[in-house]
């Protein structure tokens, strides 16, 4: 990335505007599809299309929440580090909405059945998990939190998020294995997997290894 | 009405079904407000893929061949199809199935028959004649509908062909053509698709060789020009487009089962009993209701079809025989 184009966009990430404008830009998935139950055009099966929409939406900004550090290092725009944590909250967001629509217009709110289901069906078993994983990392999000924790304890923690990408692409495989349906499933998994291998070949290899490249980056 | 009987649910009066003038008018409004998503285009598309032609019929006096329950509104029925030689998603027959070629079309009978014979689609539309069926369509996957289809009994093309002794078993072939059906480059199922039945369930009079739905021909996504429906198994027992017909001793492969043999068995009653071993299947979702809270229903023995199929399978074990 040359030097001119670097600074532009690091101002664009840097501009105070940029975090609303993410933060509108976020809701207009739920408010098309809030649209769309009301105005009967979310097709023959509206409670289908909603739920899984919705969990398409998770998966979508989990993998942008995950994308945030690697990106950073690749561009050396650092900037973009202060838009990691409300994608991570909307990520808990559209996951707190999949689960529960799925509570209500699925099993209709009868939590006997619920709990049954998680135990029978092993795609909501990961999925249940995942989001159960989500929790303690949306509530030690605020800088209260963080302060709390202290930097180690905290990043430790939020590692966990790892796990909720694995859990998410288990929970989609296993969602579509009933019906073979796996094209989206790959697509999504290669993303998981490029953004975590990352991790793995910077645990490995030093973080130093990453910071030469992005230096080299810099010299465009 | 005083001869219904009360099996849990509402039964509307004949009345209450709804005009096909007033399914038409839905698909019109629907495609005005789908200005929004994808709903609009996708409808245009699914009219194109029907073929609209009208397939008079006389209402069927077999015993359980209508439901008096609410139909599905046709634009429901035309655009959330399960065929995947058009594609693995709900929407993906209707925006491709326009690419299949209904005429000509041919269908061999045969196997252990005394009279094999390939029959043109046109001599079939002429064998028997047309009457009108309400039957509920149950899907494994825990939806359902209420369709009116057009057709006769199976049994009425089966006894021209004369079965011999050693016919035990029908299967049913579908249509496998790359240059028409581009979900064939998908490994999701071996393909041709093919599925099977006892020769006492194919000679049942609610097995329905199918022509047509809503008073008019087969659209394409709906598995034109002929298909089966047997409305008290698992839709996908419902083979769609067929050309072969064939007449086997031995119980015949079908495709799920193939794909998945501890899930899918090869008789695939509809059995609220009996669990899928990855989801209940004791309730439904019954769709075209367009309600979003409209609760799930209880899924019915049979598919509500016990009176008239119970007795082909006394003293069968139906978790082990699934």
């Amino acid at each position: 990335m040359s030097t001119v184009s670097r600074t532009l966009a690091q101002s664009i990430v840097q501009h105070r505007a940029t975090k609303p404008v993410l933060f509108v830009a976020a809701l207009i998935p739920v408010t098309l599809l809030t649209i769309g139950v009301v105005q009967h055009t979310l097709g023959p099966n509206p409670a289908e299309t909603l739920i899984r929409s919705l969990g398409d939406w998770t998966l979508r900004f989990l993998c942008l929440t995950l994308a945030v550090t690697p990106l950073r290092q690749w561009t050396g725009l650092t900037a973009l580090a202060r838009l990691r944590r409300m994608l991570g909250l909307f990520t808990v967001f559209y996951a707190a909405l999949h689960f529960s629509t799925y509570a209500v217009f699925d099993m209709g709110l009868v939590w006997p059945d619920i709990v049954r289901d998680i135990a029978k069906r092993p795609f909501i078993l990961v999925g249940s998990a995942a989001f159960l994983l989500l929790l303690p990392l949306a509530a030690t999000s605020f800088n209260r939190a963080i302060r709390w924790l202290g930097p180690a304890r905290w990043q430790r923690l939020h590692r966990a998020v790892y796990a909720v990408g694995l859990l998410a692409i288990l929970h989609f495989f296993w969602m579509r294995a009933g019906k073979r349906n796996f094209g989206e499933v790959a697509v999504y998994g290669a993303i998981v997997a490029l953004l975590l291998g990352w991790r793995v070949v910077r645990a490995t290899r030093g973080a130093r290894y990453f910071m030469k490249l992005g230096s080299h980056s810099a010299k465009g | 009405m005083l001869l219904l009987k009360d099996r849990g649910f509402v039964h509307p009066v004949a009345s209450e079904i709804t005009p096909r003038a007033v399914f038409a008018a839905r698909r019109r409004w629907l495609v005005a407000i789908g200005a929004l998503g994808a709903l609009g285009p996708r409808l245009a598309r699914a009219g194109a893929a029907s073929n609209g032609a009208p397939l008079p019929s006389a209402r069927s006096a077999v015993a359980g061949a209508i439901t008096m329950e609410k139909v599905t509104p046709l634009a429901d029925a035309i655009s959330y199809n399960n065929y995947y030689e058009f594609g693995t998603d709900k929407s993906d027959p209707a925006q491709h199935a326009h690419a299949l070629k209904t005429r000509p079309w041919s269908v061999s009978i045969e196997g252990e028959v005394k009279k094999p014979i390939a029959l043109s689609i046109d001599d079939l539309l002429k064998l028997a004649p047309m009457e009108e069926r309400i039957y509920r369509l149950r899907c494994v996957e825990g939806w359902s509908m209420v369709i009116p289809w057009v057709g006769y009994s199976l049994s009425e093309l089966i006894r021209r062909v004369e079965p011999t002794g050693n016919a035990k078993y029908v299967q049913f072939v579908t249509l496998a053509d790359r240059a028409q059906m581009p979900g064939l480059t998908s490994s999701v199922l071996d393909w041709p698709y093919v599925e099977g039945l006892r020769i006492d369930e194919a000679m049942h009079p609610l097995t329905l060789l199918t022509f047509g739905m809503y008073g008019q021909l087969l659209p394409n996504q709906n598995g034109a020009p002929l298909r089966l429906v047997v409305p008290w198994k698992y839709g996908f027992k419902s083979g769609k487009s067929l050309v072969k017909i064939r007449f086997v001793e031995k119980q015949p492969a079908t495709s799920w089962s193939l794909a998945a043999p501890d899930e899918y068995g090869f008789y695939s009653n509809v059995n609220p009993n009996v669990d899928h071993p990855r989801w209940s299947q004791a309730s439904e979702r019954r769709l075209g209701e367009g309600d979003l809270f409209a609760k799930k229903r209880p899924t019915l023995m049979f598919n509500g079809y016990e009176p008239q199929v119970g007795s082909l399978y006394a003293g069968m074990d139906l978790k082990k025989f699934f």
